[in-house]
């Protein structure tokens, strides 16, 4: 007995040295990155030789609308003359999450670097580092701090996306009601403006005056929750004559909310969608209309853009010009802002003529 | 008791074998336990990292990847000394929301930041001290509490600040909060991390306080006879996990320049994660610092290196989600490896049973094992 207690004594002694020991070891990792620090940068000098990289880091992967926009943007990228193109990014569409992407990109060195930012504060000190380290930044979709970026690739004037979205909704309800709006996450900044501009003019245009916004939910640009959000609309609201989603997650789940209810055909729905994932509602009755852009232009001009601060034909600074392959001359705005086009309206004549 | 035992004998388990040694002890300890394949296998990733995977041995790496890892790994100090008691902690990410949220209102309302700061970090202790209140003073279970107070936590930085994000932090201290030890790569704020882990390190395995919080996770009911005061114990961890919490949130809200109701979502279940995987038993009674350390640097380091390797998330959470559960099914695999052992020699070292019959002779009382 005397013996085992010895042992045990023993094993205590040794746990306290072990604490120590790999406590030590832990911050070890540290060591080693020191140790060997000259090597990573050796390889970063390669990549500007010759071979650009462009990344593009969308708001989050796996969402229909920015296939559609990545999709032009490698297309464009390819066609700009950049040798390696990525896409990389966050699962959701958190405020924090692009940061490590951005950080991992600034390591490797990419000259490009193409982000639609979910905050525009958050990415901006890691975007400094990046540009710090060589790269030139280009925001699409949803801006960034001004500060942080050499350009903006803005589809469309912002207030005209807001206001196609309020004269769609006041046409399909008869310039009458109660309406709400159905957004992605609170803090989207395009979303947020268009809200903003939709704001202003039902408050300032006498045609709007009948109109009540009554609710903004957020859906998170999550399906289910989008989905949700729309069902507690309508029960929380018995008389809203119309709800405007303007982002293509929320307009796609609330449509198939209103098909499978009764408020199919009575409620009216409109806002940003996709014409393919918009295609059936529009077909049964239950979207008359709904507005968006040509997504893939955007990754394209951005490609474009990117090559052509690269290369020193433009660095941003109002009036700057360069070509977007196909798509045309573009020109740089106030702000670092470049527009690409007027949105387009869908509906159940010319739907079909688009694929996107 | 029959005589037609031909079988194995069972485990007598109350006499020990001189041939077996009872654990391991001195060396074999230290160099074989838990946290130590731990540490193995953070540095065996490091190591590969650095011969395999393209710009990863570079002090950039280091910067990077403890930034990322930082709030994590504050969080998952007191999470570990709170699931060593059997309870959790699931409230900790909108406590750091929360505490974002604070003081991106105070901040916006023309505070000094220095009273912003001491606000902020109240409001962890407040939440903290409400968990503990509801855990160990009335006595409910810290699941159905802690998943309240996640959704009322984060729900209450929304009605602080809404959908409004406050961004205009003194750029001095931001640039603070991503500057480096000079050219170490090592982020500044690390310092104030290691002064936070000692202090749980040391707390948890050199204070009777912190051997008590072992006894309380393998039987409350004991730790009570022995003298361990169970409800004050349980109260001062939710406090400092609470604390902690804020401290992330406030680390969160200046690394990234940005206080917004939803920042550090679903943190909780990364740090749970980290522990479990550094060692934790989830059942209590289980754990150490050094262990949930490497734990939460191995995932912070594979998830690093994957993204330099520009691997899709998707096969991230992947990884994650497969090393926890190898981390929580290894060491059952060992345990019956071992008991398989502890059979064969226990087998071997017995008198010889005659093919059949008569063993009551040699192990009386010995029960029937079919």
């Amino acid at each position: 007995m005397e013996f085992i207690s010895n042992r045990a004594r023993k094993g205590r002694g040794a746990r306290r040295v072990s604490v120590l020991a790999a406590a030590a070891t832990a911050f070890a990792l540290v060591a080693t990155g020191c140790a060997t620090g000259s090597t990573g940068d050796s390889t970063d000098g390669a990549a500007a030789d010759g071979d650009l990289s462009i990344t593009f880091i969308p708001k989050q992967l796996n969402n229909p609308y920015t296939d559609v926009v990545l999709g032009g943007g490698k297309d464009g990228a390819k066609q700009a003359g950049f040798a390696s193109t990525q896409v990389v990014g966050p699962l959701e569409a958190s405020a924090s999450s692009q940061v490590s992407f951005i950080n991992a990109e600034t390591q490797a060195g990419t000259n490009v670097i193409v982000i639609a930012a979910n905050d525009p504060d958050a990415v901006g000190p890691a975007l400094q580092e990046a540009r710090d380290a060589g790269a030139k930044i280009v925001a699409f979709d949803s801006d960034t701090n001004p500060k942080y970026r050499d350009v903006f690739i803005s589809q469309v004037v912002a207030k005209d996306v807001a206001l196609i979205q309020t004269k769609l909704i006041s046409e399909q309800i008869g310039g009458k009601g109660e309406i709400a709006i159905l957004s992605a996450t609170a803090n989207a900044t395009n979303q947020n403006e268009w809200i903003k501009f939709m704001e202003e003019e039902l408050a300032s245009n006498p045609d709007y005056k009948d109109i009540k916004l009554v609710a903004k939910v957020y859906g998170d640009d999550d399906d289910t929750k989008s989905f949700q959000e729309a069902q507690g609309l309508l029960q929380a609201y018995p008389n809203l004559k119309g709800i405007i989603s303007p982002t293509t997650v929320g307009i796609a789940a609330t449509a198939r909310y209103l098909s499978t209810s009764d408020y199919k055909g009575k409620v009216m729905l409109t806002g940003l969608g996709l014409p393919n994932e918009m295609r059936p509602f529009v077909k049964d009755g239950t979207v008359t209309a709904f507005a968006l852009w040509d997504p893939a232009q955007l990754g394209y001009v951005a490609a474009y853009a990117g090559k052509a601060l690269v290369d020193g034909d433009i660095t941003g600074k109002e009036g700057d010009t360069f070509t977007a392959g196909d798509m045309g001359e573009r020109t740089v705005g106030k702000d670092g802002i470049v527009i690409v086009g007027p949105p387009t309206t869908f509906d159940k004549n010319n739907i079909d003529e688009y694929d996107f | 008791m029959s005589n037609t035992v031909t079988t194995t004998p069972a485990l007598d388990t109350s006499k020990t074998l001189a041939a077996e040694p009872r654990g391991r002890t001195g060396a074999a300890r230290l160099l074989l336990g838990r946290d130590a394949v731990m540490i193995y296998a953070l540095l065996a990733f490091v190591l590969y990292g650095m011969i395999a995977i393209p710009r990863f041995a570079s002090p950039v790496t280091v910067g990077f990847l403890l930034l990322d890892v930082i709030p994590v790994l504050l969080i998952a100090l007191p999470m570990t000394l709170i699931i060593i008691t059997g309870e959790i902690d699931l409230s900790v990410a909108s406590i750091a929301g929360l505490t974002s949220a604070l003081m991106g209102v105070l901040w916006a309302a023309g505070l000094d930041i220095g009273t912003v700061l001491a606000i902020s970090l109240l409001a962890g202790v407040a939440a903290g001290a409400f968990n503990g209140f509801l855990v160990a003073v009335v006595g409910l279970p810290s699941l159905a509490v802690t998943i309240g107070t996640l959704a009322l936590f984060r729900g209450l930085a929304l009605v602080v600040i809404g959908d409004n994000a406050v961004a205009n932090f003194p750029p001095e201290l931001t640039a603070f909060f991503t500057s480096k030890l000079g050219g170490t790569g090592i982020p500044t704020v690390m310092i104030g991390v290691v002064l936070v882990a000692l202090f749980f390190g040391v707390l948890l395995h050199f204070t009777p306080f912190g051997r008590g919080l072992y006894a309380l996770g393998f039987s409350k009911e004991a730790a009570t006879f022995v003298g361990i005061k169970v409800a004050r114990a349980k109260f001062w961890l939710y406090v400092g996990s609470g604390s902690v919490s804020a401290l992330a949130g406030i680390y969160w809200t200046l690394r990234y320049s940005s206080a917004r109701s939803d920042n550090a979502s679903g943190l909780e279940l990364t740090v749970i994660a980290a522990v479990l995987l550094g060692g934790v038993s989830i059942f209590g009674g289980k754990g150490s610092i050094p262990g949930v350390i490497a734990g939460v640097l191995l995932i912070g380091t594979i998830n690093f290196a994957l993204r330099l390797g520009r691997v899709s998330d998707v096969v991230l959470i992947i990884v994650t989600g497969t090393l926890l559960i190898a981390s929580v099914v290894a060491p059952s695999v060992f345990e019956a490896i071992k008991r398989w052992q502890h059979n064969r020699r226990l087998r071997r070292s017995l008198p010889q049973v005659p093919a059949s019959g008569e063993t009551n002779a040699t192990a009386p009382g010995v029960q029937e094992r079919k």
